[in-house]
């Protein structure tokens, strides 16, 4: 089994330990990992603001990159499921459909495809665990309080197999964090506010560290946290699972 | 957004974050009717079976609108009501006031339609010289406070009991500095009691028309739409053409669904179907458009349509209980208003569908699974298509565009970048760029995952 690693813009300039962990977990696992230089963006952050026509170019490269793969992986939630919902292309169409279906977060590809259940890892610490929304309500990564359905949860399910983790509870478990991409600064205010009362629950439930699929969302947090002076640190999700045990 | 429109919903919102503790409480009471939704959902297993039915019927009503609309017209008229169509707001004003001039009266009780908020006509009757009271608690909150309703099932729930107190104590003569809930509320039941007993004309919504029966049925928790109705001499029910269902027996679904979402109770505490005049009395209803078949042209959006009015996407959206009802500046506000506003004027609501970080929760919470997060995706091309967006960003997208296509200059500039941040970093870090107002940047690493991967792995 080959894997495409796809490692979203952001992600690769601001948080490589993210990517690294990600590779080297996969790896650990036993999986071929490739990763296709010429990559840059799944092209959401235009489409979201309304210039889906304009990702053309990101579409086209993303085909470029990533066909040939048996699977593509990738530690972000929210910009697989951009992939998913919004891959297209007028000369290749076949080929976008295919890598739609072909496409996973990293979590939910370890639950699914590889069927992980152990990990040698080890992280002794507080934990409060973000549901990114697009992970969850997009990809389904794990079950929505709004449902009258049964509880699940692909994420969780890889941290209980990490030695030494305390999971703590939030008061509300799938609250948008308001990163929400260029809402981010569009609607600075709200987006602040949203950040903060979901960075506040945390801290409350005594969290040493926040976690997640999404680095985006962990970004916005860890703005918060600095500027609020605290020193509790956000992790991708991927950075738990690889740290290795003692 | 545009250049016409006043403000925005980030600046109104903005302003309504001034001070935090407010955006809090209202936050913390919203969220409490979520969870009571959640409580009352959960005790129904059929719930989402429940959902998918609604959206079902509503489906089909609405591809087969015309005829149900017809069978609803004949068997109302057969019923002994006169029924009236309107194309447009306007239209539907000026029905309305021709009946109230014809009755030679000049004041009116009314419950609670936001078809009426839509069309704006308690404006248009007050400058034609009609006094009209609203009878729901919440919108008679309001109104004496000269504001809009603030969310389509709570009118008021921007206002704190203090500040109602003080209203009350203006217009209704309570004593000052009275804001105890159960004193406020006998003091608007005396004064409605007294509007109920004098108005010859009462209108009301229309929460469901029934096709097959030509009855419609009116929801309210305050029997204040009954009381205006039983006492009138004039009947007149407003209602969009959206409202139709074909048969008397899915009320068994939408009435179970409908509080539930909305407030988290079994059903509201009076479902008052009305089929008939009683003798001596006369009863209307105007069947409104008022952009709704454009709407229903629309294939991305026409089952924005299915909508029941039940608010539960603005209880759960985190961004409505952060930045109030008012800040959406158009009648229905939060999500549903988000995608069914820009229909109407795209222009002055280019600004809605992006107040929204597409979480998806409004979608799962939706009674008739209208896919609300997904529109509000679909209007933003739309409207940018449309042209209605500012030079400044698309031009900013277009430089992303170019910068995104490309891996080479998508490499050379991130390297770029992250010089800038590291040694310039007042570049970044200052009052212009939104994020660092109130949020700290990442701190750029040395290098990017690119330059990891080349150096620890180029030679596999």
């Amino acid at each position: 089994m080959t894997v495409g690693l796809f490692i979203p813009c952001y992600i690769d300039q601001f948080y490589p330990g993210t990517a690294i962990a990600t590779l080297q977990l996969l790896e650990k696992l036993g999986v071929t990992v490739v990763y296709p230089p010429k990559q840059t963006c799944c092209g959401q952050p235009m489409a979201n603001s309304g210039y889906e026509h304009l990702t053309t170019g990101c579409n086209e490269l993303f085909i470029d990159n990533f066909s040939d793969f048996d699977y593509i992986v990738s530690p972000s939630g929210s910009c697989i499921l951009h992939i998913k919902d919004h891959l297209h292309s007028e000369g290749r169409e076949n080929e976008a459909v295919q890598i739609r279906h072909k496409v996973y977060e990293l979590t939910e590809f370890l639950t699914d495809i590889l069927k992980v259940e152990q990990l040698d890892a080890a992280f002794p610490h507080k934990v409060g665990l973000h549901q990114s929304c697009h992970g969850q309500r997009g990809l389904k990564l794990s079950q929505m309080t709004e449902l009258v359905a049964a509880p699940f949860s692909k994420p969780l399910q890889l941290l209980n197999m990490v030695k030494g983790l305390e999971l703590i509870p939030l008061s509300r478990q799938d609250e948008c964090c308001g990163f929400g991409g260029t809402f981010c600064v569009a609607e600075e205010a709200v987006s602040v506010k949203m950040g903060v009362d979901r960075v506040a629950d945390h801290l409350e439930h005594g969290a040493e560290f926040i976690t997640g699929a999404d680095m985006s969302c962990l970004m916005h947090m860890e703005g918060i946290l600095k500027r609020q002076g605290s020193r509790v640190k956000v992790l991708h999700i991927a950075e738990i699972l690889n740290s290795s045990a003692q | 957004m545009s250049t016409t429109s006043t403000k925005d919903h980030a600046e109104l919102a903005g302003q309504f974050n001034a001070d935090e503790k407010r955006v809090d409480w209202h936050d913390e009471t919203l969220w409490w009717i979520r969870q009571k939704r959640d409580k009352a959902v959960n005790q129904l297993p059929e719930w989402e079976l429940l959902r998918e039915t609604a959206s079902k019927i509503k489906e089909h009503g609405l591809s087969n609108l015309s005829n149900y609309l017809e069978e609803f017209e004949a068997n109302a008229q057969a019923n002994g009501i006169t029924v009236h169509w309107a194309a447009d707001a306007k239209e539907h004003n000026e029905i309305v006031h021709g009946i109230i001039k014809k009755h030679g009266v000049n004041r009116m009780v009314k419950s609670k339609s936001m078809l009426t908020e839509e069309c704006h006509l308690n404006e248009y009757l007050t400058e034609n010289g009609i006094e009209v009271v609203d009878s729901d608690l919440g919108e008679r909150i309001v109104q004496l406070a000269k504001e809009p309703p603030s969310h389509i099932v709570l009118p008021c729930i921007h206002k704190k009991k203090e500040e109602i107190g003080d209203l009350f104590h203006e217009h209704l003569g309570t004593p000052a500095g009275v804001s105890d809930p159960q004193v406020l509320t006998e003091t608007a039941r005396q004064h409605l009691r007294e509007v109920f007993l004098t108005r010859k004309i009462a209108l009301t919504g229309v929460n469901f028309a029934v096709a097959e029966t030509g009855e419609f049925v009116v929801c309210t928790n305050e029997g204040n739409a009954d009381m205006g109705a039983h006492l009138s001499e004039v009947h007149i029910a407003s209602m969009g053409i959206e409202k139709i269902i074909p048969k008397r027996e899915h009320l068994g679904v939408f009435l179970r669904l409908l509080t539930r979402s909305a407030t988290g109770q079994p059903i509201t505490t009076y479902s008052s179907h009305y089929k008939k005049p009683r003798p001596g009395q006369e009863m209307h209803i105007v069947i409104v458009d008022n952009g709704r078949s454009v709407q229903l042209g629309r294939k991305d959006f026409r089952n924005s349509l299915k909508c029941i009015r039940c608010g539960a996407c603005m209880n759960t959206c985190p961004v409505y209980r952060r930045s109030g009802g008012h800040s959406y500046h158009n009648a229905v506000s939060g999500p549903i208003g988000s995608i069914l506003a820009p229909n109407l004027d795209m222009e002055k609501y280019a600004d809605l569908p992006f107040a929204s970080t597409l979480c998806g929760s409004c979608s799962n919470v939706c009674p008739v699974k209208i896919d609300i997060h997904d529109q509000l995706y679909k209007w933003r091309q739309v409207i940018v298509k449309a042209g209605y967006t500012t030079k400044a960003k698309t031009a900013g997208m277009k430089m992303m565009q170019w910068t995104l296509s490309s891996p080479g200059i998508y490499h050379a500039a991130g390297k770029a970048g992250r010089m800038v941040m590291k040694y310039a970093p007042f570049a970044v870090n200052n009052a212009l760029n939104p994020w660092y107002k109130q949020r700290d940047m990442p701190k750029p690493p040395v290098e990017s995952f690119d330059d990891w991967y080349k150096k620890n792995r180029g030679n596999k």
